[in-house]
């Protein structure tokens, strides 16, 4: 219990702060933030984009992780696992493509232009999709996680492309691309103490929320799993199956 | 080592050519596809970015309604188990993966062939480079579609879902593969586009050695 009281007083102070903090260009205060070229007052949304796509990314992982263990093992519980962290992937997938096409209206004047790392959020949307898509079409459950645990590696291979390399070598507008020279490393260089310490803690509070969510998550689907095995074939030695 | 999947090859290769399924459908659904896109553009004459990417769009969706059926036939014939009995999965898949690389690069041979005598921006100016991402490009488009037919099959859902589950896995290479494209079309050296090749051999190899680990779960249950 303890730590969800923390868990909501740490995400509302990042959100109070990621929001009302004034930028200024000389900060002297321990509340203000550096103004950085090239980003401005948008530069406030890394507080909240960066941490959704962060999440996007260790939920992926994570469902592979689990995937690859229900393989070796063939429990179905790791298969709850991955697949409730799929789940939470995908809204956080959402979120992250979301706020960063929102960003991208006020930073370069359009929702959508097709930048590498918006064609790399794309392509792990469509991955998701693709995985609902899959596990939905099969009836039987061991058939199910089997194919999804296999269809989920596979992704997991080609993705690197996505998410490491492609937005790191093309030219590209946003934070972080090849060809960037003015904002740069924005973490390392330009952010000051104080901008440093809410993104790492808003880093942190959403990584928690996400754990949480993610432990609900599996455990519901392994509890209503068992509540539908108990009315397909109850108890009795009669006739269930 | 050769020989089993070689066994499954010409099984699977006179099978075909008795009933011509694959064939037929292939070639008829270049030629629609080829003609909608005439028919679309009209006289117009279409630059080379656009020509480049058209020719990629065409060979994936060709690809997506052809090659499913290496895996789908043997559900469909009722002949799986018997293969689960006779043949180990690496030989299964070594001799669809034949068949179905046999299959890309005679479907894509075609499309490059009728684009040349048909498009007027489809000028290749550094050969050797556009050959290189032609036969680079079927390699990992036969074996990420071999796998993902493999999974197809099992998952019962035999058309709609190839495409859906396909494109996301394939996109890295077709959006390296156009990039390439573009480059042959201008002109560009092997110099300045060894980057883009190494990605597509690194795909090919990744796919590979992931194909063939992760089959074995997907054929055996």
């Amino acid at each position: 219990m303890i730590w969800k009281i923390f868990l909501f007083i740490l995400l509302a102070f990042v959100s109070i702060a990621g929001i009302a903090f004034p930028i200024v260009e000389k900060p002297s205060a321990w509340y203000e933030f550096p103004f950085i070229p090239g980003l401005e007052e948008n530069a406030k949304i890394i507080f909240f984009h960066v941490p959704t796509a962060w999440l996007t990314v260790i939920a992926f992982l994570m469902s592979t992780v689990f995937s690859f263990r229900y393989l070796k093992t063939k429990n179905l519980d790791e298969d709850a696992k991955a697949y409730s962290a799929a789940q939470l992937g995908m809204i956080f997938c959402i979120l992250a493509t979301v706020t960063g096409a929102v960003w991208a209206k006020f930073a370069w004047g359009q929702f959508w232009s097709w930048d590498p790392r918006q064609t790399s959020i794309f392509a792990i949307l469509l991955i998701y999709g693709a995985l609902f898509a899959l596990r939905s079409s099969i009836e039987s459950e061991d058939k199910r996680a089997t194919l999804s645990a296999v269809y989920s590696m596979i992704a997991f291979v080609t993705v690197p492309f996505f998410i490491f390399i492609m937005p790191r070598i093309m030219k590209g507008l946003h934070p972080g691309s090849a060809d960037d020279s003015n904002a740069g490393p924005v973490v390392d260089f330009q952010m000051n103490s104080s901008m440093q310490l809410i993104f790492f803690l808003s880093l942190i509070g959403f990584t928690i929320l996400y754990f949480w969510m993610w432990k609900v998550g599996y455990k519901s689907i392994i509890i209503r799993d068992k509540i539908n095995k108990q009315l397909i074939s109850p108890n009795s030695s009669g006739q269930g199956g | 080592m050769i020989a089993k999947p070689y066994a499954l090859f010409k099984k699977d290769f006179s099978s075909e050519l008795r009933t011509r399924y694959a064939i037929n459908s292939l070639a008829m659904f270049i030629i629609v596809a080829i003609s909608v896109i005439l028919f679309s553009i009209g006289n117009e004459t279409i630059n080379e970015n656009l020509t480049g990417g058209l020719f990629w769009v065409v060979i994936f969706f060709t690809a997506m309604s052809g090659l499913a059926r290496a895996f789908v036939s043997e559900e469909e014939r009722g002949t799986t188990l018997t293969l689960q009995l006779i043949a180990s999965p690496s030989t299964v898949f070594s001799g669809k993966l034949i068949f179905n690389l046999i299959l890309v690069f005679c479907m894509n041979l075609v499309i490059a062939i009728l684009y040349s005598a048909l498009f007027e921006r489809f000028v290749v100016q550094n050969f050797a480079l556009f050959l290189l991402t032609f036969i680079l490009g079927n390699i990992g488009l036969a074996v990420a579609s071999t796998i993902i037919a493999a999974i197809i099959a099992k998952a019962g859902a035999k058309g709609t879902l190839y495409p859906v589950l396909s494109f996301p896995i394939l996109l890295p290479l077709i959006l390296t593969c156009v990039q390439l494209t573009l480059f042959s079309f201008d002109g560009t050296s092997f110099e300045e586009a060894q980057f883009e090749v190494a990605i597509v051999v690194g795909y090919d190899v990744i796919m590979l050695t992931a194909s063939y680990m992760l089959f074995d779960f997907i054929w055996k249950d």
